[in-house]
């Protein structure tokens, strides 16, 4: 047996759960690197031209199609920016070469995630990357598969890059002439398009290249600030369409040194939401123009409707048009169109290829590649394509070769289709063996957690864990060999490469001994609990078995939000879910309020008439009601001796303070529009970051930023005081040195990246950060006091909370105001006149720090990240820095309101006793409900069509929510710890 | 007499029913294009306007407050019905109030949203000011704990949570993707108001008949 306080044992069930979650993920996002190696397609791999019986004169490669080429990319160019009506207002070039020149133009889909990084990744290898790539757009590591790039660099073709550079991060050493600019500074849409368009006039006039890359990134900024419906916009196309011109008209005077002709391909990486954001599946964020310009295609008359290709066509097309062997992973179909003027027998020969790249890749990827509809149909195609030549080579030119050419035609495109939907079905296929592993340990935590709770939240917090009982029985051994077997027949009977079969055997092991051990535990657990029989209270519950208002809108919200999050539409608007619970728990805490002071007189004659009743009702908690134990929180008798006749100023603040909340709730809920339904709908967001507003701007930051000081200084030390002043100055200086905000007396100040402001605040944080934990070892240590401790604790939350400032956008200031104004107002005035147990504060404190999370402008959709937050202070990329950072101001919201929890809970010792330990596995258990819930839902939808733009970001930003609140817990352990050592002490 | 007085509400209860299902279907024969969710402010205004009339029409009839059947001088009673009307419009207000704090737009559908207020002070306020009177001291008794003093303060309760609590269930399905025409703002909301008065206007009755024996009421 081993005695655990409660704080320490939610510790562990949340560590264990992020470690079952880790497990789960590794199987459910199809890991980049598992099945597509490092290995590069080479020319003298290409197959001949089939020739039934005859041996084809055509083995080699066919030559190129196009000279020079010129890839002008357009990030989040839209659809409509081209082909529809602000295409025909603002880019009159483009729009007359698509209506009558000599151009092919489609509308290409982007898969979801709608990302740049992942975006270019699919155009360059033809492979529709994985999710997990999306997380991995943070830092774009090299790519090491086969690609677009390398082959042409490889063919000896000189390639030049003007633009983002994620594209030199990705392909470093491939270009002989690049200038990359920074995608992070989306405050700037002017600059960055000049750092491209500036070389371009010199480029042009030389011919020593043979591809051109320009990547634009001043339309997807202007997106990001101001929505594409902006007046920006406008302006922008023109731009683009007289690079367009400009590029197009230099090739077309170029035309006649060369023999091949030229081409102009002008693309977007993804479309725009309506609000101007991407990384999402809605239809404006998925189809991108693709226009492709070259004297070698037939001169329209007419404006035909697009047709719809894949973006990932265009890398085999492309490789194909400059005569380089398919990218090996190539998921892609040639578009036929563009080959629309060559002989059927070419043609032939570029899908011949195109499909034997294909059939290569079924044959790897899929075991049972021999059942494959795609691949017998391309073998059939590839028989008949042969009897064709053989008729060709006799100089046959009747009817017959028509019609077996057009039968060979169409074949062909169908096999190519379907390899390559069976293919692209390959990519999104899971793990199962890895998913039920980590399921089955989230949901023995879970249990665990859950049959514990009683003694968890009972009067000591503290309860026995049969560890060692469990290490020592035999079904210990036997779960261990069990699962052991199972695993030994999993990774051997199939072939289909396990994430789980090829990790190290320690951490199978691991695994396998965390299941069985938990598997043991849970059991013994609830044979004790059965055993044991019902607690004594029962007769009290009975009695006094109505609960309040309060609880039942508490199990009512926590159980329905986790039920939600099965419907996508939920999901995606989950704000409003949070939103919806935190007014209507404001209600009824102004209920409670009112009754408590506008009832209280009958209440009291009741009470006194019925003691033993009274007492009971102390007792018996509704929370703790539900598991049937006895409450403890021994309230103290100052609160309960609370004094009714007392100032009336206090009496109508407290009766005002949850509708000054709920105005404040009214006004954050329109600062920033998210989700998917509303998000459209105009916010004070957008009114304020667009540059017109800037005065309004910085004056609602510099107010801000006071009010947090007067709010924050309260709790401060003399020292840190000073410290947290020169600091919110920092961050105005910071905001204002790059651009978003301005001072009065320097309007146009030039921008810069403000990297030395930045870090004049983070050496104001570190300080303030290292007082507090310079107190807390005091306490611990030295002088074992409450004081030292809490302030400690206090100077620790100021400190986060000056974090919190400098890397929130200027505009989102006032939600960290309102973080505080609520806290402020929760603990000053609610929490002393209502007797709340530690269990409700931490459900109200929880469904609070929910509600932050989206006033700030999260959502569930990975597009909503800021990963601006992550460069906060740095000259470049630091991963580990940019990951904490980026984590950080994401949820600062719930982290800040589950750190204020641990400040207060700790602070109010004598008020609460045992409450620090009952609010951490509060705090765990509803933290592990949904995410568990939610790991179960996931799984039963996999096959869901909006399992990848909806369930998977949300999967993410939950098993990320956890991480986060494991990083809470683990100081409120910290915390409790100390706790017992004062104790001790005494 | 607890029985006589239970099928007075019972019959005073169905009538209210019945003057909401004619206020959704009677309009329809004369007008070509009513329907609930296509014209939904007429049927806003011809649901509320309904079963304010009746409301108003059986506690005349009812008589349902003994306290109030005193005496009164014409002048008391015309403060009397003024302190309601302002009551009333205070009570549309502050519940506009708290349905653009819930995130009612605030420009956009004002009427929508105001007739919406006015429904459900309908189906609350106006009721407690037919039982109870202007009286605020005897709300705020009916509605705390144990307040309760006849069997129409019982059902008073029921009626309101309910409307309140069908009005609060309303809003949910709102951000579903179906693209319903009910799914419009107020709509599944008023509808859920509506559904809830109806629902408690039948259970109320039913309820204090199974609970009998359990509900006592003291006198003051
Ligand atoms: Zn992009
Ligand atoms: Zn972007």
């Amino acid at each position: 047996m081993m005695r655990l306080r409660s704080s320490l044992f939610a510790c562990c069930g949340l560590l264990g759960l992020l470690f079952g979650m880790a497990v789960f993920l590794h199987g459910f996002f199809p890991s980049p690197l598992k099945s597509f190696g490092s290995a590069k397609a080479k020319v003298s791999e290409i197959p001949g031209e089939p020739a039934l019986g005859l041996a084809s004169n055509w083995t080699k490669l066919p030559s190129p199609l196009f000279g020079k080429v010129v890839i002008m990319l357009v990030d989040a160019l839209r659809e409509d920016f081209v082909f529809g009506p602000k295409g025909r207002q603002f880019m009159p070039y483009t729009r007359h070469m698509v209506e009558h020149g000599s151009s092919l133009n489609f509308i290409a889909k982007a898969w979801p995630p709608t990302v740049t990084m992942p975006r270019i990744k699919a155009m360059m290898t033809g492979r529709i990357p994985g999710f997990i790539d999306v997380v991995m757009n943070l830092n774009s590591p090299t790519l090491l598969e086969d690609n677009l790039i390398w082959q042409v660099k490889s063919a000896g073709k000189r390639i030049m890059f003007y633009g983002d550079d994620t594209w030199i991060r990705m392909f470093p050493d491939h270009f002989v002439e690049y200038d990359g600019t920074t995608s992070f500074f989306v405050s700037d849409y002017t600059e960055v398009d000049h750092n491209v368009t500036r070389h371009l006039d010199n480029v042009l006039k030389r011919s020593d290249w043979d591809l051109l890359i320009l990547h634009y990134l001043g339309l997807d900024h202007i997106g990001h600030l101001a929505g594409p419906d902006s007046h920006l916009v406008g302006p922008k196309l023109n731009e683009m369409d007289n690079i367009v011109q400009k590029i197009h008209m230099e090739l077309l005077s170029k035309q006649g040194e060369t023999t091949l002709p030229s081409l102009l391909i002008l693309c977007g990486d993804h479309g725009m939401s309506d609000t101007g954001s991407h990384g999402g599946a809605s239809s404006h964020e998925v189809n991108t123009p693709l226009v492709l310009l070259s004297p070698a295609f037939r001169k329209k008359d007419s404006f035909t409707v697009s047709e719809y290709v894949e973006q990932t066509d265009l890398t085999s097309t492309l490789a194909l048009g400059l005569g380089l062997p398919i990218p090996r992973n190539n998921l892609g179909c040639l578009i036929l169109r563009v080959l629309e003027e060559r002989s059927l027998r070419e043609q032939f020969r570029y899908l011949h290829l195109n499909g034997y790249q294909l059939s290569k890749l079924v044959q790897e990827s899929i075991p049972t590649y021999e059942k494959d509809v795609g691949y017998k149909l391309f073998g059939i195609a590839q028989k008949s394509h042969g009897s064709w030549i053989k008729l060709y080579f006799e100089g046959n030119t009747s009817e017959t070769l028509a019609n077996l050419g057009k039968k060979v035609l169409r074949q062909y495109l169908d096999a190519l289709k379907l390899m390559s939907s069976s293919l692209s079905k390959i990519v999104a296929q899971y793990d199962m063996y890895s998913m039920i592993m980590g399921t089955i340990i989230v949901l023995e935590v879970i249990l665990l957690l859950i049959v514990s709770t009683p003694d968890a939240l009972g009067s000591t917090a503290e309860f026995e864990v049969p560890l060692s009982a469990a290490f020592y029985s035999l079904l210990f051994y036997l779960l261990c060999l069990m699962l052991t077997a199972i695993h030994i027949i999993v990774c051997t009977s199939t072939k289909t490469s396990c994430y789980f079969c090829n990790v190290s055997w320690l951490l199978v092991a691991t695994v396998i001994v965390l299941i069985s051990a938990l598997q043991c535990v849970l059991i013994s657990t609830l044979w004790k609990r059965l055993t044991n029989g019902k607690p004594q209270h029962k007769s009290c519950a009975a009695a006094n078995s109505s609960w309040s208002e309060l609880d039942l809108l508490l199990l009512l919200g926590t159980f329905g939000h986790t039920l939600s999050l099965g419907s996508s539409s939920f999901i995606e608007e989950e704000h409003q879910t949070w939103y919806f619970l935190t007014n209507t728990l404001l209600l009824v805490l102004f209920q409670d309020v009112c009754r408590k002071y506008f009832a209280a007189n009958d209440l009291k004659s009741k009470q006194s008439k019925n003691p033993e009743d009274d007492d009971c009702h102390e007792q018996q908690t509704a929370i703790h009601g539900l598991f049937e134990t006895s409450s403890c929180d021994q309230k103290d008798d100052t609160s309960k001796g609370y004094t009714y006749s007392g100032e009336s100023y206090e009496k109508w603040l407290t009766l005002l303070s949850p509708w000054i909340i709920l105005v404040f709730c009214r006004v954050l809920r329109s600062l920033n529009q998210t989700g998917i339904k509303w998000a459209h709908k105009p916010d004070f967001g957008h009114w304020l970051t667009s540059s017109s507003h800037r005065t309004e701007l910085s004056i609602l930051a510099a107010v801000s930023l006071f009010l947090i000081f007067i709010l924050v200084q309260r709790t401060c030390s003399t020292v840190s005081k000073a410290a947290l002043a020169l600091g919110l100055v920092g961050i105005y200086c910071y905001r204002a040195a790059i651009g978003n905000l301005t001072f009065p007396w320097n309007p146009d100040k030039h921008i810069s990246k403000g990297i030395i402001e930045a870090r004049f605040v983070y050496v104001f944080i570190l300080g303030i950060l290292f007082t507090g934990v310079k107190d807390l070892l005091k306490s611990a240590f030295a002088f074992p006091d409450t004081t030292t401790n809490s302030r400690g604790l206090w100077e620790m939350y100021n400190g986060l909370v000056l974090l919190a400032a400098l890397l929130l956008r200027p505009h989102n200031l006032p939600v960290l105001l309102f973080i505080l104004v609520v806290q402020l107002i929760l603990t000053k005035f609610i929490w002393r006149i209502l007797d709340y147990d530690a269990a409700q504060i931490t459900i109200i404190y929880y469904w609070f720090g929910q509600a932050s999370f989206y006033f700030q402008g999260n959502s569930n959709s990975i597009a909503t990240v800021d990963v601006s937050a992550g460069f906060v202070g740095f000259e470049n990329y630091v991963e580990l820095p940019a990951v904490f950072l980026t984590l950080f101001s994401t949820y600062i919201g719930p982290l800040l309101w589950a750190v204020h929890l641990t400040c207060y809970m700790s602070s109010e010792r004598n008020r609460y006793s045992a409450a620090v330990g009952h609010s951490c596995y509060c705090l765990v258990l509803l933290r592990a409900i949904p995410a568990s819930v939610y790991i179960i839902l996931v799984t039963s939808l996999r096959y869901h069509l909006f399992v990848w733009s909806v369930f998977s970001p949300k999967l993410l930003y939950e098993s990320m929510h956890t991480l986060v609140t494991a990083a809470a817990c683990v100081m409120f352990t910290a915390m409790d710890q100390k706790r017992m050592i004062t104790i001790l002490k005494k | 007499m607890r029985d006589i007085e239970l099928r007075g509400m019972f019959s005073a209860h169905i009538i209210l029913v019945l003057s909401i299902v004619f206020s959704t279907l009677v309009p329809s024969l004369f007008l070509d294009e009513f329907s609930v969710t296509g014209t939904h402010l007429l049927w806003l205004c011809v649901c509320s306007a309904t079963v304010s009339a009746v409301t108003i029409v059986l506690y005349l009839l009812l008589e349902t407050n003994p306290t109030s059947s005193k005496k009164n001088s014409p002048s008391s009673k015309v403060t009397k019905i003024f302190r309601s009307c302002l009551l009333f419009f205070i009570s549309c207000v502050i519940f506009h109030g708290i349905l653009v704090l819930y995130g009612a737009p605030l420009l956009v559908s004002f009427r929508e949203t105001f007739m919406f207020a006015v429904l459900l002070s309908t189906f609350t306020t106006l009721r407690c000011l037919c039982m109870l009177g202007p009286n605020v001291q005897a709300w705020i008794r009916v509605f705390s704990k144990n307040g309760a003093m006849s069997i129409w303060d019982t059902s008073l309760q029921i009626t309101t949570i309910c409307s309140l609590f069908g009005a609060w269930l309303g809003a949910i399905p709102i951000p579903l993707d179906w693209d319903r025409p009910w799914q419009v703002w107020p709509i599944s909301c008023t509808l859920g108001a509506t559904l809830g008065f109806t629902i408690s206007l039948v259970i109320a009755p039913l309820w204090i008949y199974w609970h009998k024996k359990h509900l006592t009421y003291k006198c003051r």
